[in-house]
């Protein structure tokens, strides 16, 4: 038998049927779904008055409209994002998807809620109406977004028409240094290989750099993997993530757990297995990395300079460097360091988990934010929030002068009235910083939790690593 | 113009790289639950000023250009969020097909979903229809979708699509009621999988009831 990468061999296990050279009918074990990339999927179905095939395999969640402002009952105002969470409810009802509604305590962001209850497991294909399902390759299971019309699709037959994508392998060795992330490392990737650096591919990373991080750094890697433009991103589970999984899914005990255990051991690609396409990068070369333009790939090391588009070529290249200049206003040649901000926006699905809380946490600890920011935190769920105000991080950070926030997508989109004023300029943890995405006219710096932190506390972007210790 | 093989219009040039598909259809047109009114939005900021004014000097706005069906883009037009809305509000505004080195790969599938014809050219060959474009006298395009090639003023190329895209573009299949012809098949293959596998199935519904009654 010819060795496999371990995406064909996924790709092999859910293929109820080849259709061409290029597409196989690929069945679909977990099915999430949101209030705004599901309704017309559902209206399609019931024109043509076909059914919900396998509603088990599905759940959905209202995760991108919903308000965070803190408060007990929560209630979306405007009437068009409430008539979308009142007609998931009613899709979800009439076809017995369970759902996490605007009120559930458990609701949160799909990326978020779908791991940490067990929900993802090894060799499983994972699909939803969101672009970040990439997440879930941390755990050896392929995720990738779907459009609406491929949302009606799995409702209606639990599989995808899926056009197989090409390998790649990006191999990290080395550990990451003191004051840089798993954040800091995906970046660096992105902006070596591009926003389409992996188009047409599946990202495969191995390597002892990934060995060493824990799994919810390993769901920030594989989550901006698709801002390099992959269709799928995957880590080969090992001891950590068969962990991770086992503590949080309960039913997979006995009997079954043996054979999970002994499916999940051959969850690997083969040794000369052949990738279309590789990379290798060391990780102790990783420094904190903050994005400068418009695109993820548009990003420096922290100590680096800003592009300046004369040193560009005269072709497309030098073009979009200067459209992205344009729009952020810095300037060609300078560093980012000492950048003033206004804004600092800890969520998203890419770093809104414990983790993430508890990095920035540890920065701002004996710290406040600089006079003139507004800093807000937004839980990538109910169960991390509570978790967060269990250990104290919500008190540290309230009293710190951070907004404690509900979970949500929030501001990463800005879909749900988490929105920036043009000109204002933002330390991130999210994981697009395009063009008018968080508002019309407002700048994104994408950056790790930790830097979000720093530049909530000094005002500016700032190289976390040169914060003056805090004896407080 | 459309007809079953052959697509012709006025092309407009974007030449913006990674436009993503949040320019394409910004965050406050995507609060429906159908498809209607997304022309409103699409390419909002590069058309409007922030009053809401459309902004005089974007090519879409000016007067000899109404009517524009084609646009020629920068690489990986439509990169970014899955949002299928960026797709039907191309349509909805009249905009019947994209010419790009290349597209975000999510957008790709909701295009050809939606018979929004995408052509993918080198780099040169778009340099060269975008200066076509530029112009009024050389902006008509036309795409032979069954010869798969290209023509302008100036360009006259080749493209690739896929068998099945190439007739999902000249016959609009219904993909749905196709892959509905193998529901039993995947009703066979469920069973064998879960065997093989229990642990995969019902995974959302058992979890959901567990976090329930916990």
């Amino acid at each position: 038998m010819t060795a496999r990468t371990l995406y064909r061999k996924l790709v092999d296990a859910h293929t109820v049927a080849t259709l061409d050279a290029q597409n196989v009918l690929l069945f679909c074990d977990l099915h999430l779904m949101n209030e705004y990339t599901s309704p017309q999927a559902f209206a399609g179905l019931h024109e043509k008055a076909r059914g919900v095939a396998m509603p088990e395999q599905n759940v959905a969640v209202v995760s991108h409209v919903i308000p965070t402002e803190p408060g007990v009952i929560r209630v979306i105002r405007d009437a068009a994002p409430a008539l979308q969470a009142s007609n998931l409810k009613r899709n979800c009802e009439r076809h017995g998807i369970p759902l996490f509604d605007t009120n559930d305590a458990l609701q949160g962001i799909e990326h978020v809620i779908a791991p940490e209850h067990g929900m993802i497991r090894p060799g499983m294909v994972v699909i939803c109406g969101d672009s970040h399902t990439t997440t879930y390759g941390a755990l050896g299971a392929l995720g990738f977004g779907i459009g609406t019309s491929e949302v009606e699709h799995v409702l209606a037959t639990q599989t995808l028409v899926y056009r197989l994508a090409k390998d790649m392998r990006i191999q990290v060795d080395g550990t990451l240094p003191v004051g840089t992330t798993a954040k800091d490392l995906v970046l660096m990737i992105i902006g070596k290989i591009g926003a389409q650096g992996a188009r047409g591919h599946v990202i495969e990373f191995t390597g002892s750099a990934f060995e060493g991080l824990t799994v919810e750094a390993r769901f920030t890697v594989c989550n901006m993997a698709v801002e390099a433009g992959a269709r799928g991103a995957l880590m080969a589970p090992d001891a950590r993530a068969i962990a991770y999984v086992l503590q949080r899914a309960p039913d997979i005990a006995g009997d079954v757990r043996a054979a999970a255990l002994r499916h999940w051991a051959t969850l690997h690609s083969d040794e000369g297995a052949a990738f279309h396409v590789e990379h290798r990068f060391d990780a102790s070369e990783v420094a904190p990395h903050v994005t400068w333009g418009t695109s993820p790939d548009q990003v420096i090391a922290i100590d680096g300079t800003i592009p300046r588009p004369q040193e560009q070529g005269a072709g497309p290249l030098r073009r979009s460097t200067e459209q992205a200049l344009a729009y952020t206003g810095l300037t060609p040649g300078a560093s980012l360091q000492g950048t003033p901000i206004q804004h600092v926006f800890i969520g998203s699905c890419t770093n809104a988990r414990i983790e993430d809380l508890r990095a920035v946490a540890e920065v701002v600890r004996g710290r406040h934010v600089a006079a003139g920011v507004r800093a807000m935190v937004v839980p990538g769920s109910g169960a991390v929030k509570q978790q967060a105000e269990s250990e104290g991080i919500a008190e540290l950070l309230q009293q710190a002068g951070f907004e404690w926030r509900e979970p949500g997508c929030s501001m990463c989109l800005a879909m749900n009235g988490d929105i920036l004023e043009a000109g204002v300029r933002c330390a991130s943890t999210t994981n697009r910083n395009f063009e008018g995405r968080q508002g019309r006219g407002a700048i994104t710096h994408l950056m790790s939790p930790a830097m979000a932190a720093a530049a909530a506390v000094t005002g500016n972007i700032t190289d976390v690593r040169r914060l003056e210790p805090c004896h407080a | 113009m459309r007809n079953r093989h052959v697509l012709s219009g006025r092309a407009a040039a974007l030449a913006i790289e990674n436009l993503d598909t949040d320019q394409i259809m910004p965050k406050q047109f995507l609060h429906g639950i159908d498809k209607s009114g997304l022309d409103r939005g699409l390419l909002y900021d590069l058309r409007f000023d922030a009053a809401g004014q459309p902004r005089p000097d974007f090519v879409l706005n000016r007067p000899e250009r109404a009517g524009t069906s084609v646009l020629v883009g920068g690489a990986n037009f439509g990169c970014g969020s899955s949002r299928e809305h960026a797709v039907w509000g191309l349509q909805q505004y009249g905009i019947e097909a994209v010419i790009a080195p290349s597209f975000g790969e999510i957008f790709y599938s909701n295009a050809m979903n939606n018979q929004l014809l995408l052509v993918m050219l080198p780099e040169v060959d778009i340099a060269a229809l975008m200066a076509d474009a530029e112009r009024l006298e050389t902006c008509e395009v036309l795409i032979d979708i069954a010869a798969l090639r290209v023509r302008s003023a100036s360009v006259d190329a080749g493209f690739r699509l896929s068998e099945r895209h190439q007739r999902m573009q000249l016959e609009g299949l219904d993909v749905i009621g196709l892959s509905l012809t193998y529901a039993e098949s995947i009703k066979a293959f469920a069973q064998s999988h879960w065997q093989q596998q229990p642990w995969l199935r019902d995974v959302a519904s058992t979890t959901f009831a567990r976090l329930r009654c916990p």
